[in-house]
């Protein structure tokens, strides 16, 4: 399976191709990292669907996506493994993993994830003037902070959603200098120090190692 | 020059002042709401009635607009930053003219949160209630409540977090007043993103309130219970 473009993650998503066994449905914003990590450790067994990443901007509407996605797809397939985190559903998506059957990632979102849940929850108390980007959210800066936010029509209001911040921290799943230059970027666009962390795919990989 | 830029505040009757003041708080424009706020004390309108009828009149309807997906966050924002404009120049006049005063309220972002957005809402909007409110900032352990309840005697206690990982930890501050003995004395009140009815309830709050105009209407029903109550 190519790598769909970023715009049609964000937008669209991606469809299953109907070839393996156990079927991921995931955030938009996690295709690329997990079409690697599939392609990188051999993962025939495994398809891909994914639904809008665009949804992260409406998060009580991810719960029911994905409870659609599970049942359009659950005849096709032995297993379905739901490649979330809680997300922001404030526990709904775990609540109807359960009620459905199926597995899902643990950890309250990707930035948890990605550097370990364990280590993030320890750290988590130090780092809470900290903004996260992933590379995903990287690329997508203006579509999914930049204009929603409204900060291209009225860069006036970054003080109102960012004043309590301090650093913003990249979380660099690839070595790509590009997006470093991009997150700094980013971090300068809102007032913020910057630090680039390598976190690799993290618990990401170790959960679907698993399947 | 656009239409818009003719129109001369001045020049308008009370009515329609107040009318154009809804349009100015929809469209976040402080300059003009501060202007239309000073044009109306100079006729004698009194501090509390502008408050009231243009300012949260107007903020009511971008709060509506809002709940139905026509606002989004940013222009919201916009709105209460100019409506914050209007409160700075009342907010000391209010004291001086004896407004009426509906209720106190202490609120903060709980431990490990530092989002306020919503908070900086909900106290906006409850003063323009008429309530007096307390804010005490993000991050908040249950001793900064604890303390503010003893300090200042308010008759609601509300939290806010947007996060899902700081959400329980309203449970905590519940929990610690319910082991003090002190749970019943106070009304408390739950927001943010994430959070639910369910969660309200789950954790022992009083009620869930899904934005900042619902949280306004909830506690002055729960206060005149309260009031109710006491004197019943």
């Amino acid at each position: 399976m190519s790598i769909p473009d970023d715009h049609t993650l964000t937008e669209t998503g991606v469809t299953a191709s109907g070839r393996g066994r156990i079927l991921l449905i995931a955030c938009g914003a996690l295709a690329r990292e997990i079409l690697d990590l599939k392609a990188a450790n051999g993962w025939q067994h495994m398809d891909l669907t994914c639904l809008p990443a665009q949804l992260h901007l409406y998060p009580d509407k991810i719960t029911q996506a994905v409870r659609n996605s599970v049942a359009k797809h659950r005849t096709a397939y032995e297993s379905i493994f739901v490649v979330y985190a809680d997300c922001g559903t404030g526990g709904h998506l775990q609540a109807a993993c359960k009620d459905m059957g199926v597995e899902m990632v643990s950890g309250p979102h990707c930035y948890s994830f990605f550097e370990g849940n364990e280590k993030f929850a320890k750290q988590s108390e130090s780092e809470i003037t900290t903004f996260y980007l992933t590379d995903f959210l990287v690329r997508q800066f203006d579509a999914f902070i930049v204009k929603p936010m409204g900060l291209d029509r009225h860069p006036e209001l970054r003080d109102m959603y960012f004043g309590n911040y301090e650093k913003l921290v990249y979380q660099a799943q690839t070595e790509d200098p590009s997006l470093t230059k991009k997150a700094q970027a980013a971090a300068q666009r809102l007032g913020l120090k910057f630090e680039r962390r390598f976190t690799g795919y993290g618990d990401l990989q170790t959960a679907l190692d698993t399947l | 020059m656009s239409e818009e830029d003719d129109i001369i505040l001045s020049e308008l009757d009370d009515e329609e002042l107040v009318q154009q003041m809804f349009d100015d708080l929809y469209d976040g424009l402080k300059e003009e709401i501060e202007e239309g706020v000073n044009i109306l004390l100079e006729r004698g309108w009194a501090p509390y009635d502008i408050l009231t009828k243009a300012l949260v009149g107007g903020m009511t309807i971008v709060g509506a607009d809002f709940r139905d997906g026509i606002l989004f966050v940013p222009e919201v924002l916009l709105a209460a930053n100019a409506m914050k404009g209007g409160m700075f120049i009342l907010k000391p006049l209010l004291a001086e003219t004896g407004a009426p005063r509906v209720g106190k309220m202490v609120i903060g972002t709980v431990k490990g949160d530092i989002h306020d957005i919503g908070k900086n809402l909900v106290a906006m909007m409850m003063e323009g209630a008429g309530f007096e409110v307390v804010d005490l900032g993000i991050n908040n352990p249950v001793e900064n409540y604890l303390e503010a309840m003893e300090a200042e005697g308010p008759d609601i206690v509300g939290m806010s977090a947007l996060l899902t990982t700081t959400m329980p930890y309203m449970k905590v501050v519940i929990d610690t007043m319910v082991e003090k003995g002190i749970r019943d004395d106070y009304i408390v009140l739950v927001g943010g993103a994430p959070l639910n009815e369910e969660f309200g309830k789950a954790i022992g709050a009083d009620a869930y309130c899904r934005d900042a105009a619902v949280a306004v209407e909830t506690a002055k029903e729960f206060v005149a219970r309260k009031h109710n109550q006491m004197s019943a």
